[in-house]
């Protein structure tokens, strides 16, 4: 199995027309392709080779991760001597990723990464949660490298980047027992001795916490309380044994991603970036790439889910027919294709915005942006800031309820463990919860329904050209953004901010059902090859039930009953 | 300490995904039916050689392959892996090889190649499951044999230790360099393909490629991206020992033989039954 070549709806991905910007700027017009081997020689090349890693990527999913699941399920990491040690299947994953190369991809050449745009990183992303989503988490936490690229200096870049290509994983200690949603609360106590800096104090739910390169959120400035006295972190978790793992924690699902309570003695770290900047700038920076990671990971999630249960609908005989012939099961199925294609179809257009504004910024390390550059840089960033929530929310929800599905389809085997629909199950419910729960997402994402960022991008796409066949999709949709724009204004014109944060939900809702439905007609109307024209029809007429219930809720609400609900 | 290291590879057509239509009219293969692969077993092989090489960094891994231009694509795979260079044997002069001329052909190239410390292969490749080539290769040369083997344990500059599967168990044995050593299927997996190297080498052909290709970055500064290609001109051979001439297997049918589930056994799944069956899978050659 090739979780990357089986998977046509990828491929199609790389061929979207912004993809040739995007490597024309990561790749600063292919300047250094006389400096690497490995470096492209024009754009057709860079895709090529995007395509190819991918392949390999998608054989050792395919083959080895997701063969190893069920294991490293059962056995999970052990604490021994303060030590994590993964599980057996784990090591091997690592391992075999470590050897194809492909860690640090899409860190600069001259660290030893790829160089790969977000786009065929993300894309990992979601093709090694297919295989495992627990495992996912540590393939993505190479996120840390892009950080360290972003903000450290030269030496501490020179120092940890290139272990990060090498196979070092990393991990990002931001949460303490009293410090998890309010990160503002953090404590930890970073204190500097002799231009040294050392940390002392606990992290609680840290992701493959005895990761050998650490990024630390610790309180610089003694005797302040909020974010202005945080400052981040690199620490070195590799010879002093400073840093102790307390306990794994038991968790429901992605068990085999090791989630530590950690003790930091005097351990010895490097200043990342300014000081005080720490939660302002770098975690929220950071933070935005884990969502666009968790986002990956749902949607790999997503894919399994329906791959299981699609297969078993095939196989399952009841009454003299396979169970897919039936039209409850039927449409339980393609409803779960339609959110799965949705949600892809999202990661994918927020992770171009992504790709186009990040490389703008490492352009700007190296030369001022023109004017024209500049506004580019402003609008993609923008995009991208908008989209991260939808992206975490939706796609983490419907990763859910297709994990809910694959066991419903598969009826009473399903509740078994002999099926994999049950880990799938346990593994999505983090999805929700982790790197800000959907509920923050819905905080994030509000202030662009208000300050009619979403509508603006609604208008956009609808104007863009598609194949007449999706003419009258089009108007349906045009019909659910008036109302979207009429629910709105009949919230905003309140001014009652508790008001907005009730209906927020339903607003968002409003807004990403109508953004994904645009896209899949888009990529219907650019695809040839018939992938998503089922899918288009099938999640507007999914879609446009749950905006007009939305709407109707938000429509005959009075205002003055939210206290019922206090 | 290094070493030069040939292993051979050889492509062929996927039997695992055998269909109705792999075996043509005249009971012979239907290549063109089955998708081509890098013969299993000599993955193993290459392996074995690329950890020789992960301990010994100056040693040279050699792929060699005997078939028509399109087994350059096998050569590639394995510069992806970690092989070091490519030689394709092909030409008119080698088609209808059984294994007698295969092997002999292949001694002759190896023999060009320079000196060799080891030539390691699979044990036997997919398609005709003889198991011949790399013993017969190993006469030729005048070197000794280890075959069915699952681990080198060690290398020193003048022996090999290795780990070789036999029916019941396991024996270690010692051999002295030159050898050829063949690897069995239970042997460690081989390692994935490198991004940057696959990157690097994607464009790596032969000459006839070349001819064909489009795009084509072979120059001086990437000579690397060469695979050689020898016709029968290039090795120093006795022409009746090449080819269908130098061929004395002759098959005399093909059957193309489908599994059907005639009889079936039903048995329950106690400790008893379960280790009957398996005394009498092992006893009918069906397992082991």
């Amino acid at each position: 199995m090739n979780f990357y070549t089986d998977n046509p709806a990828l491929k199609f991905q790389l061929s979207h027309p912004l993809m040739q910007k995007i490597v024309a700027l990561r790749e600063r017009n292919c300047s250094e392709k006389d400096k690497y081997d490995y470096a492209p020689q024009d754009f057709e090349d860079a895709v090529d080779n995007y395509d190819k890693v991918l392949e390999i990527i998608g054989e050792i999913s395919g083959e080895l991760i997701a063969s190893n699941a069920e294991s490293v399920d059962k056995e999970g990491p052990q604490v021994i001597s303060s030590r994590v040690k993964y599980a057996r299947g784990t090591q091997e994953n690592h391992e075999a990723l470590v050897q194809a190369g492909v860690y640090g991809m899409s860190l600069p050449r001259e660290f030893g990464g790829l160089n790969f745009a977000m786009t065929p990183y993300v894309m990992s992303g979601e093709i090694v949660s297919r295989g495992d989503a627990g495992f996912a988490n540590i393939w993505g936490l190479q996120d840390c490298a892009e950080t360290i690229a972003e903000f450290a200096d030269e030496e501490v870049k020179a120092e940890f980047l290139p272990r990060v290509t090498l196979g070092e994983t990393c991990s990002m200690d931001l949460t303490e027992p009293d410090a998890g949603s309010d990160l503002q609360a953090v404590q930890l106590r970073a204190t500097e001795k002799d231009g040294k800096w050392y940390l002392n104090g606990v992290k609680r739910f840290i992701t493959n916490g005895d990761a050998q390169i650490k990024l630390v959120l610790a309180r610089s400035e003694e005797g302040t309380v909020d974010a202005r006295g945080l400052s981040y972190f690199v620490a070195d978790n590799q010879f002093d044994h400073t840093i102790k793992v307390r306990r794994i924690e038991n968790k429901l699902g992605i068990k085999g991603s090791p989630t530590c309570e950690l003790v930091f003695t005097n351990t010895p770290a490097k200043l990342v970036g300014t000081r005080r900047l720490g939660l302002i700038k770098y975690v929220m920076s950071l933070m935005n790439g884990a969502r666009l990671g968790v986002g990956a990971q749902s949607v790999g999630v997503s894919e399994a889910a329906y791959q299981e249960a699609i297969n078993y609908a095939n196989d399952r005989k009841q009454f003299g027919k396979a169970i897919i012939e039936f039209p409850a099961v039927y449409e339980m199925l393609s409803l779960m294709k339609a959110k799965l294609d949705a949600s892809r179809a999202l990661l994918y257009e927020t992770t171009r915005f992504v790709d186009v504004y990040k490389a703008y910024e490492g352009i700007e390390q190296e030369r001022k942006l023109t004017p024209e550059e500049r506004a580019e840089y402003k609008e993609f960033s923008r995009l991208a800031d908008a989209f991260t929530p939808l992206v975490k929310m939706f796609a983490s929800e419907f990763a859910n309820q297709n994990a809910y599905d694959s066991i419903q389809v598969h009826g009473g085997s399903g509740f078994m463990k002999d099926y994999a629909c049950e880990r799938i199950y346990r593994d999505a419910r983090i999805l929700t919860i982790y790197e800000g729960t959907t509920q923050l997402q819905v905080v994030a994402a509000i202030r662009y329904i208000t300050t009619g960022s979403y509508l603006k991008k609604i208008r956009e796409y609808e104007q863009m050209a598609i194949k007449p066949e999706f003419q009258n999709l089009r108007k349906r949709l045009i019909s659910m953004t008036t109302l979207l724009e009429s629910a709105v204004k009949r919230v905003d014109e309140l001014k009652n901010q508790d008001y907005l944060d009730f209906q927020a939900r339903r607003l968002v809702e409003m807004a990403g059902h109508i953004i994904m439905c645009y896209l899949l007609i888009l990529d219907a109307s650019r695809d040839d090859k018939d992938l998503f024209r089922k899918s288009a029809e099938v999640y507007l007429n999914y879609a446009e039930v749950e905006v007009r219930k939305n709407a109707t809720f938000i429509k005959q609400f009075n205002p003055e009953s939210l206290d019922v609900y206090r | 300490m290094s070493f030069n290291i040939v292993v051979l590879a050889k492509q062929v057509p996927d039997t695992h995904n055998v269909g109705k239509d792999a075996m043509k009219a005249d009971g012979t293969v239907n290549r063109a039916a089955l998708p081509a692969i890098f013969n299993p077993e000599d993955l193993n092989a290459l392996e074995q050689a690329l950890r020789i090489k992960d301990k010994f960094p100056g040693t040279t891994v050699s792929l060699l392959s005997m078939g028509p231009v399109r087994a350059a694509k096998i050569l590639r795979e394995g510069l992806y892996r970690g092989a070091d260079k490519g030689y394709l044997l092909s030409g008119r002069e080698f088609a209808g090889s059984d294994s007698l001329a295969t092997s002999y052909a292949l001694s002759c190239a190896i023999k060009k190649m320079g000196k060799v410390d080891m030539i390691i292969c699979g044990r036997q490749a997919i398609d005709g499951d003889t198991a011949q080539t790399g013993p017969q290769v190993a006469e030729k040369m005048g070197f000794p044999q280890i075959t069915y083997t699952e681990e080198i344990l060690d290398v020193t500059k003048k022996a090999i230790t290795v780990k070789r599967r036999v029916e019941r168990g396991v024996e270690v044995l010692k051999g002295k360099l030159p050898i050829v050593i063949t690897v069995n299927g239970t042997a460690a997996p081989c390692r994935p393909r490198n991004a940057k190297r696959l990157m690097k080498y994607k464009y790596a052909k032969t000459a006839t490629e070349r001819q064909t290709s489009g795009t084509d970055y072979i120059d001086e500064d990437h000579s690397y991206l060469i695979l050689n290609e020898w016709g029968a001109n290039d090795i120093d051979h006795d022409p009746k020992w090449l080819g269908l001439g130098g061929s004395p297997t002759k098959v005399k049918s093909i059957q193309s033989v489908v599994f059907t589930a005639k009889e079936s056994k039903k048995i329950t799944a106690d400790d008893v039954e379960i280790e009957e069956m398996m005394k009498e899978l092992i006893a009918n050659h069906t397992i082991g």
